[in-house]
């Protein structure tokens, strides 16, 4: 831990706290000697909950519905990761056809809206304005008002997501849908025709929006290597090696593609994964045990996802995973802004995939609930949240309360890879100028390229906003920056 | 997040008002407004200051939410010591290397309980749900921007 010594007249601590246009609350330091040269930066993640002890006791059929509640933006995600879970207690391995494609359906319509959410509502107004842009209409209100075209295909495409969530549990946030083994209620004819009557919108929409990450991504040579990273990448990828969100085996790639391992069952996490924990963030770092603490980290999400993958099975997202590919000359894309390309891409194949589902006659089925095997004392349920690869586990008793529960969450994963971009952006951004609000957000454009969503990493609930501030060489509080109402900056 | 299902209603209410500290802008501290929303349970020593800055600048505040209210799934925690609940997440917890509890001075302190936020600061009105739907926002919000008392319908009046 930093010693408090007394504050350096030369040297200043910069924080922005509260980050914003993410969902969650985390904050950045940054440790400046008197040339403003960057010593230290670091993202903290400055919220705790406890749920892995507040858990226990609970009945083990509960907990969907609690670990929802880690997330406003994907509940979805951790109620499916969590019911995946309950299925292997319940001993069920194979849910019917309709309860699968019911749960896909589900996942697909969540990722869908998040990740509309995640570029259209907190990050394009980066995009749009320009990183140091006017604060005052960096936003969405700026959007819709200058751009009201793109606004408001974002704010359908993700009313689209919600509303396949709502035809499926009832609610667009918090709602039922899994119970063990399979499914609460059927898709009516009726929902599922008034979902297909707009599909058509909603394909071009996601071509549209993938058109404009695409453009952005390309047309701004220096987004190329801002806060870019060489990293290892994770993701669970189907049978064949092909995107997939809800089940699968998991893939880990070194940053030159080559293979570190794959196909591996989820339920062998802990052989694979470790999580180191640090002084100054509840949020901890996961690394590869396989490459160790130093060389482990690695990197979640549409990025990691789409390198991962050899192939989508939707044509228009696949065409557009070759060009991805083709932009890197056939290697794995690095760039951290290009994780939007990415999540359009992926946004792009859940609507077709939606498409698909809704076409499939099986879909509108009541065959939801699989017969339960053997009751099982351990459940894990792994998949693909909109941020990355998310892992859920429980322990219980004889009774079915739970004793133990572990989550790694997406945000989590992407700890270290967040805190390295921040260290890049302020290397190449910040370094020796006058700190400016304008350059403050330069920060934040890094994390909002992950994350917009801080909350469920120390599996919190509800809302933290992110902080920058000046330290001197002994870490000792010299300053801090905060943007006011204005968006002007207050020492 | 649920305020945004008001989806396209989102930009006729912006005709009306400005948003101003809130997830989706880059304000990073609550200035003088008319209608504060609150949602979330109070956790660390930081939330009780930020609740504090919203009270002192919001003419009308608004809890919203489950856990705004009355603590919500975080207040589960209260059942247990704060000890407890560190030790299982960064000493005793699956898979933990270089076990030990968060401590650096930039982490705002923890509060022995989640609080509720009527239990730290005066709150006007009450928004149950969770989340409220963005129907239950319009009816609070419509009648407080036109100077009414607003009165949330029954339907509207449930806590999931
Ligand atoms: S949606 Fe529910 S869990 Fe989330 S902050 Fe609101 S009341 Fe709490």
């Amino acid at each position: 831990m930093e010693k408090n010594q007394p504050p350096s007249p030369t040297t200043r601590r910069i924080a922005i706290d509260p980050v914003t246009r993410v969902e969650g609350h985390g904050k950045i330091t940054l440790l400046l000697d008197a040339d403003n040269h960057i010593q230290e930066a670091r993202f903290h993640i400055v919220e705790f909950r406890g749920f892995e002890k507040f858990i226990q006791g609970r009945p083990y059929w509960e907990v969907p519905f609690f670990v929802q509640r880690l997330c406003g933006i994907c509940p979805v995600s951790h109620q499916l990761a969590a019911a995946k879970a309950v299925d292997q207690i319940e001993g069920v391995s194979q849910l019917t056809p309709t309860a699968t494609k019911l749960r896909r359906l589900l996942h697909f319509g969540q990722i869908l809206q998040s990740h509309a959410l995640h570029f259209f509502h907190l990050s394009s107004p980066d995009f749009l304005f320009g990183f140091g842009s006017d604060p005052a209409q960096r936003n969405i209100v700026g959007v819709l008002g200058k751009y009201p075209e793109i606004a408001l295909k974002g704010v359908r495409l993700r009313k689209y997501g919600q509303q396949i969530i709502e035809a499926i549990t009832g609610k667009r946030v918090h709602g039922t849908g899994t119970v063990p083994g399979g499914m609460n209620k059927a898709l009516s004819i009726v929902a599922r025709d008034a979902l297909l009557n707009e599909i058509a919108d909603v394909l071009q929409w996601g071509q549209e929006a993938l058109a404009l990450n695409e453009q952005i991504h390309i047309a701004n040579p220096e987004h190329r290597d801002f806060a870019t990273l060489q990293t290892n990448f994770l993701s669970m990828v189907g049978e064949e090696g092909e995107l997939e969100f809800y089940h699968g085996g998991l893939r880990a790639c070194h940053a030159d593609g080559a293979s570190i391992f794959d196909q591996r069952d989820y339920c062998d996490y802990q052989q694979i994964l470790r999580e180191e924990v640090r002084s100054w963030s509840y949020m901890k770092f996961p690394y590869l045990c396989q490459l160790g603490k130093e060389q482990g980290w690695y990197r979640v999400g549409p990025l990691a996802r789409v390198n991962n993958s050899d192939r989508i099975s939707t044509p228009l997202a696949e065409a557009a995973r070759q060009h991805f590919r083709e932009f890197a000359q056939g290697e794995f894309v690095h760039d951290t802004l290009a994780y939007h390309w990415a999540r359009m891409i992926e946004a792009l194949h859940c609507a077709e995939s939606i498409h698909e589902l809704l076409l499939d006659p099986e879909i509108v089925s009541d065959d939801l609930i699989a017969e339960k095997g053997d009751k099982r004392q351990e459940g894990i349920g792994v998949i693909e949240a909109p941020r990355g690869t998310l892992f859920h586990h429980y322990q219980i008793n004889e009774e079915g309360l739970v004793t133990k529960a572990n989550l790694i969450v997406s945000t989590t994963s992407n700890n270290q890879a967040m805190n390295e971009s921040i260290r890049s952006v302020a290397n190449q951004y910040l370094d020796g100028h006058e700190i400016t609000e304008a350059l403050l957000n330069h920060l934040e454009v890094a994390v909002r390229a992950y994350d917009p969503c801080l909350s469920c990493a120390t599996h919190a609930l509800g809302k933290m906003p992110l902080k920058v501030e000046l330290r001197d060489v002994e870490g000792v509080l010299v300053n801090q920056l905060t943007k006011g109402t204005n968006g002007e900056i207050d020492h | 997040m649920s305020f945004l299902d008001m989806d396209e209603r989102l930009v006729a209410l912006l005709e009306q008002v400005e948003f101003n500290r809130s997830p989706l802008t880059d304000i990073k501290h609550c200035g003088s407004c008319e209608i504060g929303l609150i949602e979330g349970g109070v956790c660390n020593a930081e939330n009780v200051k930020v609740l504090q800055e919203f009270r002192a600048n919001c003419k009308t505040l608004i809890a919203v939410g489950a856990c705004a209210i009355n603590g919500g799934v975080p207040a589960m925690r209260n059942h247990f010591d704060l000890k407890d609940c560190l030790q299982e997440a960064y000493e005793t917890g699956i898979g933990v290397t270089n076990p030990q509890i968060p401590n650096d001075t930039e982490l705002p302190l923890l509060l022995d309980k989640v609080y509720p936020i009527h239990e730290v600061v005066p709150v006007d009105y009450y928004l149950p749900g969770c989340p409220p739907s963005a129907d239950a926002f319009l009816q609070i919000l419509g009648p407080l921007l036109a100077g009414k008392e607003p009165v949330l319908s029954s339907d509207h009046l449930h806590y999931d």
